[in-house]
């Protein structure tokens, strides 16, 4: 047996002080815990972004040893990166997962969903993602979602009320008090619940260092061939990039998101190793969906609108 | 990139600081904010841009710091903030989190929500004004959470002419009161947020004063009580049993620790059943220890296979809180639909949820003068008051004065689910509650405790 003495926080603090990182894990791990109690079937939204890998780490935690019992959902939007595809499958099959898969492309091609003319197929994915939410009747949906990402996520409660249209509606939101989180909700109904809602950024990747977490090799420094949209990088592909006008060039760079490839932008980096990716995060003056997704500056509130019908 | 990795272990063993912010509508307290996200370098560059340009949007020369926190469009039409809203931000000795709480009367229940997770709350004053109403009522709420810290900031010092006594003078009228209210620890800051005296910096105009500014109080202010005399409580949440050839027999208590410590071969009960056992290991996320606390989520091994599930309260022997049907306590009304006398609720507590009837509404407390008001009846939005209720099953309470986790629930409408009331079990306020107004209304008492 180990036995771990006191974390020794600053000299104010008493021995019993818990590091942030410590702090965050357990309250993230309790609000997995009070999801497997209470609610008949929840799913965690996985992207194969390090905020839902982060995700899954903490549900393995959670119940170990027993298996982690939620299933996987993917929104797949038809413009994924290869190398975040491959980590996907790769995780589900090696902790034994169950994984669904709501599909942009399929909906386009039936004739369901209409391309945007910008290309973007981020808005696109509300629909599908709702509509199997209903189907599969999933009643508690995890998000990766943290609140200082976006000044709209900075009002999301950790259990967000979702109507039967999958709504949100942030006027009547439930008050969060005390760590006493209301799951309860009607037929029809769901609940999304954000564990992560607490961290930030620089957060999350500390703690994927600290607990060496693997990750998509998007993350890290590499060479690709990018061409410049609206001030980003993007990656040039059959998605739809580059355009006339637009020329593609070889740069050293890396991804702070995964998402869309039509809407997501790399920064050049050349950082390789975590421990260069924690330190650029440390000094770097943009926030992570600033430095690199479009489609938050469509509008001041484009955001809490996208929420509002029922995106992540 | 000047970062080191020593710099970067630094950065992970800070603590985390939970606080939040009270003041009326013209306070300056998105000013405060502003300064301190601003100061402490985490408003960024694409954020301060955004507000920039929404600033020009509506005509406005200089950026609207309020913009950067009004995340709502309903808030940013109205220029008000309806909502909480949670803040990060982050110094080189501490992480933190502010819960950062709309000013107007009508949104007690955000401030009780913001205070119910908070270690310490700012509330400011207009250093012109002095103690208001608002003020009072800001430190009743703090005092009726049990916060453990207070810090009273004396804004707009800049519009006094920096002076001692009008600063002296509030400190004092808001400690007596505070005080009087159970309020354990209250620090005084003059500051003027606008200028930014005291808030991240020392001032030059208030020599006079020795104290910390409010960044620096934030970043030493102690986090964590003595644990070793708190009463240990484990709230079951999921049990854990793998049923795998590799955990045949494995059968883990998962829950997060509410209060206290617990350690390897103590002997515990577990309520309702009063059934014993010992501890026979400690599970932290995988890792085994033989001693865990509060905050930690830990999973309990015990000697022997006794029925547990969700809902039950693992506890040292001999250490275990009384469990009954009838509870009575404050609760703050949170919903726009009343709570009346003969109502069916829901009590969650912890990790359990009973079905329970309202039995009594013995008063509501007028928090402008904390005058109390016999029977009213029912109570609405943002009221507080005494209710008794009757639960279905027995449930194991501790006062809230003891434990502010294993001493709170929720009152849920069982028809659609609304959080209806936040309760504290136990008495209201821990100080004598000498305040003018009710000593003529309240009966004489002979322990300190103040029951209204």
């Amino acid at each position: 047996m180990t036995t771990v003495a006191p974390t020794t926080g600053e000299e104010t603090d008493s021995p019993y002080a818990l590091s942030h990182l410590d702090a965050l894990e357990s309250e993230a791990v309790h609000i997995f815990r009070e999801v497997a109690g209470e609610f008949e079937r929840p799913v965690i939204l996985f992207s194969g972004g390090k905020d839902s890998i982060v995700m899954l780490h903490l549900a393995l935690k959670a119940f170990a040893p027993a298996p982690v019992p939620f299933t996987l959902l993917h929104v797949d939007t038809g413009h994924n990166f290869p190398e975040v595809l491959e980590y996907r499958d790769r995780v589900v099959a090696e902790h034994g997962l169950r994984l669904h898969v709501a599909s942009v492309q399929e909906y386009i091609d039936r004739g369901a969903l209409k391309e945007r003319p910008d290309g973007t197929r981020n808005p696109l994915q509300t629909v599908p993602l709702t509509e199997k939410i209903q189907a599969e009747r999933f009643d508690a949906v995890f998000g990766g979602g943290r609140r200082d990402e976006e000044k709209a996520r900075a009002k999301e409660r950790v259990f967000s009320l979702r109507d039967e249209f999958s709504q949100w509606d942030p006027r009547r939101q439930r008050p969060e008090l005390w760590q006493l989180y209301n799951g309860r909700h009607a037929p029809g109904e769901h609940v999304r619940v954000f564990p992560l809602s607490n961290w930030t950024e620089l957060d999350v990747w500390q703690y994927i260092a600290r607990e060496g977490i693997a990750l998509p090799e998007i993350y890290f420094a590499h060479e690709r061939d990018v061409f410049k949209r609206s001030g980003m990088w993007l990656t040039a592909g059959e998605w739809g990039g580059p355009k006339d006008g637009e020329s593609v060039e070889k740069r050293l760079i890396r991804y702070r998101t995964v998402g869309d490839m039509s809407c997501t932008g790399a920064v050049d980096s050349d950082a390789t190793t975590l421990d260069a990716v924690i330190a650029e995060i440390a000094a770097s003056r943009l926030t992570e969906r600033g430095a690199t997704r479009a489609d938050d500056k469509m509008s001041e509130a484009a955001m809490e609108d996208r929420k509002r019908e029922g995106y992540f | 990139m000047t970062t080191t990795t020593e710099q970067l272990a630094d950065l992970s063993a800070t603590t985390l600081l939970r606080f939040a912010t009270a003041g009326s509508v013209d306070d300056g307290k998105s000013t405060l904010v502003g300064r301190l996200l601003h100061d402490s370098k985490s408003v960024l560059t694409d954020q301060l841009e955004a507000v920039e340009h929404a600033s020009r949007n509506r005509g406005q020369e200089t950026p609207d710091l309020a913009l950067l926190t009004d995340g709502l469009r309903a808030e940013r039409e109205q220029g008000i903030t309806i909502d909480v809203a949670y803040r990060y931000f982050a110094t080189a000795r501490r992480r933190f989190i502010l819960a950062d709480t709309p000013g107007h009367v009508q949104y007690t229940r955000n401030m009780v929500t913001g205070a119910s997770t908070a270690d310490l709350a700012v509330v400011l004053v207009d250093a012109r004004n002095g103690v208001i109403e608002q003020t009072r009522r800001h430190a009743a709420v703090a005092a009726l959470l049990r916060v453990p810290h207070v810090v009273l900031a004396v804004n707009k010092m800049d519009l006094v002419d920096y002076a001692e006594p009008v600063f002296a003078k509030i400190a004092e009228e808001f400690t007596a009161y505070a005080s009087d209210l159970g309020v354990p620890e209250i620090t005084a800051i003059p500051i003027s947020a606008l200028a930014g005296d005291n808030v991240v910096e020392p001032s030059a105009n208030m020599d006079w004063y020795g104290g910390p500014t409010v960044l620096e109080h934030l970043e030493t202010v102690p986090v964590s009580h003595d644990l070793t005399s708190c009463h240990a409580r484990l709230p079951v949440q999921v049990v854990i049993r793998p049923q795998t050839a590799e955990h045949p027999d494995y059968r883990g208590y998962a829950g997060q620790i509410a209060a206290g410590t617990f350690r390897v071969g103590e002997s515990v009960t577990v309520l309702p059943s009063g059934r014993t056992s010992k501890v026979s290991g400690i599970d932290l996320l995988g890792k085994s220890v033989d001693v865990a606390w509060t905050p930690q989520s830990v999973t309990l091994l015990l000697e022997d296979d006794i029925d547990i599930s969700r809902g039950d309260l693992i506890v040292p022997t001999g250490d275990a809180p009384a469990t009954s049907q009838d509870v009575e306590a404050t609760v703050c009304h949170v919903a726009d639909q009343p709570l009346a006398v003969g109502q069916r609720v829901l009590l969650k507590h912890t990790t359990r949820t009973v079905k329970a009837i309202v039995k009594e509404i013995p008063s509501r407390l007028t928090l402008d003068d904390l005058s109390q008001h016999p029977e009213p009846g029912q109570l609405v939005a943002n009221d507080i008051g005494r209710v008794k209720v009757r639960t279905a099953e027995p449930v194991a309470l501790d006062d809230y004065a003891d434990s502010r986790r294993t001493g709170s629930f929720l009152l849920i409408d069982p028809s659609d689910g609304t959080t209806l009331a936040a309760g504290m079990a136990g008495e209201a306020f821990g100080g004598k509650a000498h305040a003018a107004h009710a000593e003529e209304t309240a009966p004489a008492s002979d322990d300190d405790g103040w029951d209204f």
